[in-house]
């Protein structure tokens, strides 16, 4: 009986050495280990054998099950494995393939530049205040100290409608709006984005629509020392803090003193360039404190308060920021020129 | 104005100083020195030589061949084409190794046989514009006065050795459109004095006042008229100084006597004109406004019509120059001319600037008075004029002058506190330093306890209140002394408002779906500006357009941006999805403003998925453009809010098209662009949409409120239903959703079938419905409850059967 055991063992143990499907390993299962397989069968012949020699055989009945049992199991892992592995050999793809496209616009370049302006000012403390694209005389010119007569409409050749109204010309009809609303009455500290018009033909450098921002600080003691951080903050941030600043006493009939900033030239590095027509500086920005006039017309005391107000052109910032050539990319809107604005820079 | 840095000497010192070094100053005490043109750049070995002897080419018609002294052991021979060279000039001579503009190298050559040495000159071969050059020499080699010395440097006699400022001035700094204003501003920097011309006044016996009268009939615009009579004149070039002065500021030589009004105009700043006196045709000036359908030929020989907005110089009976703008053909200063007057006046800035307007003549003379002269320069300018004539046109100056005079000339008188100052530029400046700045601008200015009186002279006509006097103080002291705050008043909150943040919300969706934003123009053509407008209005237009293309103001933005998709696909990029905000433009009556409304557009075309390797391509659709329309209205929060209804639009696919409903309001469409029209515009299958994003940002949005996570299950129902083709499946999800009460959480529609297997005149459409109660565990009878009344309603409401 022993004996027999023993072969059956070893014959068992020699199939599953051998089997190499699952199914034939469960076949064996079922063939030695089943209720009508050769060892339950032994086990029946057990009521032959003594009393003593009983529970030593069902010991050695049990020991030879289970050394089966553990040698299926191990070999079921193995040929589960075997399987997995197969399997996901078959499911093996080309990795470098490229992925699915998702679908992904962008702003367009001015926008990119006017929201990053905006973020900057907001965390200074301003509101974004907007208004008509079509403005009346008034607002337009004659409330930014600009009557009927001055020399220096010259210098904006406008888009009139009527007489008395027209496309405006610059941002600061917002800023006079914005300050008749306060009635005289601080701080005012907002900034301007948006549309302007001039009686340009269009071309690398003009165009007939552009876009400006412009802000304004109004409250007790303003002074040119703020405007002059200001702006060197403002600078700093959107053209890179490696840039030097250069101011400029000018001109605007708005702002008395007048200042405009330039920055050093990005190409050459102020060695001077074409770009910078061998000066090796930019102009970026205009600026100045508000004219006493303004303030009046706009219900101010200008007496109590003071301000400062500044104006730059998008474009250009755009196009000095991106190295864009031409002004008029910016409103072709090819897509080959759209597509290039769309990722993250630092 | 273009300042030449060797003429500048004349009236200020600048030793010590380069061009460059002069102009940083100039540029950062607040006037922009645009340019520094050195003369001579590119220019080298160009000599004074003398044609000894001139004679034809042998062997070209069109050659001369001359023997030029040129200073050296002996004469050389130079081959010259020019048509106007001569035995005996003097010329400009550019030797063997000399170089000029361009890298033009001079060598020994040989030209149709004949050995030539050198090359003799025009003005222009040595860099100088051919609008500066005097007619005479147009066309040819420029002559030398005989006086010039053979073999000396052509350049330095040419004035060529100098260096010219560009100064771009603002508006308000007409007092350096003069040598002596910018000698002022440089001596102000510099702190340096500034020198005036000397006049030796020299008269006959004779009196100007015994030659012409002067009467002003319009004495607001001119004030001030001064005449000078000089007889005897005689008309010759002008000493070459003085034409080398004039071109290197950018005015071409005539005579000597125009010279002089020019040379004048650009000393004192104040423009001259001389008229001759026999030509005059009477014994007076008479200064009035014109009369209606007068006529003057002006000296540009263009016949100009007048009008009683215009200030003329008559001889009594007809106009003789145009006040501060331009003279009269008729009594112009010809080389037969013996007597002159030479007027200096004082006109109006506004009268001139009507005048130069309205006859599109900008000249020298009315920049300067557009922009008001000096009053105090009128007199002196004239006295000066009639000395310089008398010693280089041989003249003899008549004693005094006529004059009409009605001007009072009272200097401003501004008083500013040191506090003041401060205060505004966020300095901290003292009374001295204060004082020596207005010192050295040469104001008058007394100091009483930090409060400075100042008197400011006439040349600085744009100084008149206390801001001015704080900006001269401002750039004298340096913008790079001020030093560098913020503003530390109020503390304010900086922030979007509600409609700025939706709008960067917006945007942020559209370009999440794919959509690239477009910026295009406002102004468009009459046709176009009206295509596809939700408001059918009339378009505001320009008063005086550029072009018909950019003539009025957009209605919509879809024409625009339909011409972005044009442009694009005619470059081989057919797949595109672009958005715009902007906004459009409708007139309203009774308002002088037309009303200005937000719009958001979009145009969606080509392949909407492309899967390069899986061969999987996907052309955009209707309903691609409304699931980005609905991707928008969720981030807006107005999912519930809107409603779609098919509609038929001027432009539009009629199948193909819905009105887009905010709370029952139109406020948009999408669609498909009429086939008819994308091919007009050579486009393939377009969408568009274009909505009031202003209606959209000003619809009431409900605060978010957080509802439980369902903690019972759902139980889902299908129902594929056959209704009418003409049906459309937005009703019966409504139905739906109305009957199934409490317990229906969603219904959506996951198939369409319309094909063999339906009747004709039937489709079949499937939804799937979800119910869940959010208290407890849903039974089947609860459910089934619910979908027979729902299956009731579509039957009833709608006619639908349940597909068997
Ligand atoms: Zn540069």
């Amino acid at each position: 009986m022993q004996e027999r055991l023993q072969e059956l063992q070893e014959e068992a143990l020699q199939k599953v050495a051998e089997a190499s499907e699952l199914k034939e390993l469960n076949d064996i299962r079922v063939a030695y280990l089943g209720k009508k397989g050769p060892i339950t069968e032994v086990l029946r012949g057990m009521g032959k054998l003594s009393a003593e020699e009983r529970p030593k055989m069902g010991a050695l009945v049990n020991v030879v099950r289970e050394e089966i049992a553990t040698k299926i199991e191990e070999k079921q892992k193995v040929l589960e494995e075997a399987a997995v592995n197969a399997k996901l050999a078959v499911e093996k793809i080309d990795v470098t393939l490229p992925g699915r496209p998702v679908n992904k616009g962008n702003h367009h370049p001015l926008t990119r530049v006017i929201e990053e302006v905006e973020d900057l000012f907001i965390g200074m403390g301003y509101t974004v205040a907007e208004g008509p694209e079509v403005e009346t005389d008034f607002y337009n010119f004659e409330a930014l100290n600009l009557p009927k007569s001055h020399p220096a409409r010259d210098m904006q050749d406008s888009f009139y409608i009527t007489e008395e109204t027209l496309m405006r010309t610059h941002t600061s009809p917002v800023q006079a709006r914005t300050m008749e609303k306060h009635k005289g009455q601080g701080p005012v500290k907002i900034i301007c984005p948006g549309k302007v018009y001039r009686r340009d033909n269009d071309d690398a450098t003009h165009s007939h629509q552009f876009m400006q921002i412009e802000g304004l600080v109004i409250d007790e003691n303003i002074s040119m020392s703020d405007l002059k951080g200001t702006l060197e903050v403002f600078a700093k941030q959107v053209f890179g803090k490696e840039r030097e600043i250069r101011l400029r006493p000018s001109f605007f009939p708005f702002t008395e003193p007048s200042v405009e900033i330039d920055i050093s030239c990005k190409i050459c590095g102020g060695k001077g360039c074409s770009v910078c027509k061998g000066t090796g500086w930019i102009e970026v920005l205009g600026g100045g404190i508000v004219h006493p006039n303004v303030l009046e017309m706009a219900g101010f005391d200008s007496k109590k308060y003071s301000g400062f107000a500044f104006g730059i052109g998008v474009e250009r910032i755009a196009m000095l920021k991106y190295g864009v050539d031409d002004i008029r990319h910016f409103y072709t809107n090819d897509v080959r020129f759209l597509t290039q604005f769309n990722r993250h820079e630092s | 104005m273009f300042v030449s840095y060797k003429w500048l000497q004349d009236y200020v010192d600048l030793s010590g100083m380069t061009a460059t070094t002069l102009s940083d100053k100039i540029t950062k005490s607040g006037i922009e020195v645009e340019g520094v043109e050195k003369k001579s750049e590119g220019l080298k070995g160009v000599v004074i030589g003398h044609v000894l002897e001139r004679e034809q080419h042998p062997n070209a018609d069109k050659l001369n061949k001359c023997l030029v002294d040129v200073g050296g052991e002996s004469p050389v021979q130079i081959i010259c084409g020019a048509p106007n060279v001569d035995k005996g000039q003097k010329v400009a001579v550019a030797t063997v190794g000399a170089v000029l503009p361009g890298n033009f190298k001079i060598k020994k050559a040989k030209l149709r046989g004949e050995e030539s040495n050198g090359m003799i000159c025009s003005l222009q071969e040595l860099g100088i514009e051919s609008r500066l050059i005097a007619k005479d020499y147009a066309t040819g080699i420029f002559v030398f006065p005989n006086d010039v010395e053979v073999g000396q440097d052509a350049l330095e006699a040419l004035g060529l050795d100098d260096e010219v400022l560009e100064l771009g001035l603002t508006p308000n700094r007409s007092d350096c459109l003069s040598m002596l204003g910018v000698a002022y501003e440089v001596g102000a920097i510099l702190g340096r004095e500034v020198k005036w011309p000397e006049i030796n006044k020299v008269e006959s016996a004779e009196k100007a006042t015994d030659f012409i009268q002067v009467k002003v009939e319009a004495s607001e615009d001119n004030p001030l008229y001064v005449a000078k009579v000089i007889k005897n004149v005689k008309i010759a070039p002008s000493p070459l100084w003085m034409q080398t002065r004039l071109m290197a500021a950018g005015i071409r030589p005539h005579n000597n006597v125009v010279d002089i009004t020019n040379y004048i105009l650009l000393e004192y700043g104040q423009p001259l004109h001389a008229f001759d006196y026999d030509r005059l045709g009477s014994k007076e000036l008479v200064i009035r406004k014109a009369h209606a359908a007068e006529k003057i030929t002006t000296l540009d020989d263009g016949e100009r019509d007048l009008s009683s907005d215009h200030l003329v110089i008559t001889n009594g009976s007809e106009p003789v120059a145009i006040a501060g703008v331009m003279g009269g053909a008729n009594s112009e200063v010809q080389d037969d001319t013996t007597t002159v007057i030479i007027e200096a006046a004082y006109f109006a800035g506004t009268v001139v600037r009507k005048a130069s307007k309205d006859h599109a003549l900008r000249s020298e003379s009315s920049a300067r008075f557009e922009k008001g002269v000096d009053p105090n320069r009128v007199r002196e300018a004239g006295e000066r004029a009639a000395q310089l004539i008398s010693q280089y046109a041989g003249g003899t100056v008549l004693e005094g002058s006529v004059e009409v005079d009605t001007l009072t000339i009272e200097p401003a008188v501004i008083s500013i506190t040191l506090e003041k100052i401060n205060k505004l530029l966020g300095t901290s400046m003292t009374v001295s330093e204060v004082e020596s700045i207005f010192t050295r601008l040469q104001f008058g200015v007394s100091v009483d306890n930090e409060t400075f009186t100042v008197t400011v002279p006439t040349r600085r006509g744009d100084i008149t209140i206390e801001a001015d006097l704080v900006e001269e103080a401002a750039r004298m002291y340096g913008y790079d002394n001020i030093p560098t705050t913020l503003p530390t008043g109020t503390v304010t909150p900086g922030h979007l408002t509600d409609y700025q943040q939706k709008r960067r919300k917006a945007r942020r969706t559209l370009e999440g779906a794919g959509l690239y934003q477009a910026i295009t123009y406002s102004l468009t053509s009459k046709n176009k500006a009206a295509q596809y407008a939700l408001d059918a209005r009339e378009s505001v237009a320009l008063a005086m357009p550029m072009s018909e293309e950019r003539s009025q103001l957009r209605l919509s933005i879809i024409p625009q941006l339909l011409e972005v998709v044009k442009y694009n696909n005619a470059r081989q990029l057919d797949s595109l999805a672009l958005y715009e905000i902007g906004s459009v433009f409708l007139k309203q009556d009774g308002e002088q403003l037309p009303e200005e409304r937000e719009h958001v557009a979009g145009a969606i075309t080509g392949l909407w998925e492309l899967n390069q390797w899986q061969g999987e391509k996907k052309p955009v659709d209707f309903y691609v453009a409304k699931g980005v329309l609905e991707a928008l209205f969720d981030t807006l929060g107005l999912t519930e809010q809107i409603d779609y209804r098919q509609s038929e639009k001027e432009g539009m696919h009629p199948g193909r098209t819905a009105d887009v409903l905010l709370n029952g309001d139109v406020i948009g469409f999408v669609g498909q662009v009429h086939p008819t029209v994308q091919k007009e515009l050579d486009l393939k299958e377009t969408y568009v949409f274009e909505l009031s994003f202003k209606a959209m940002a000003e619809a009431a949005v409900e605060p978010i409120q957080y509802s439980a996570i369902p903690r019972f299950p759902s139980i889902t129902r299908d129902i594929a239903l056959v209704v009418d083709t003409t049906t459309v499946a937005g009703d019966i999800q409504k139905i739906i959703a109305e009957a199934g009460g409490k317990l229906l959480k969603e219904v959506s529609v996951f198939d369409l079938y319309e094909g063999e297997r339906m009747e004709p005149g039937k489709k079949s459409l499937a939804y799937s419905l979800k119910y869940f109660d959010p208290e407890r565990t849903l039974t089947d009878e609860d459910v089934t409850k619910a979908h027979e009344k729902v299956l009731a309603a579509v039957k009833e409401k709608a006619g639908a059967e349940l597909r068997g």
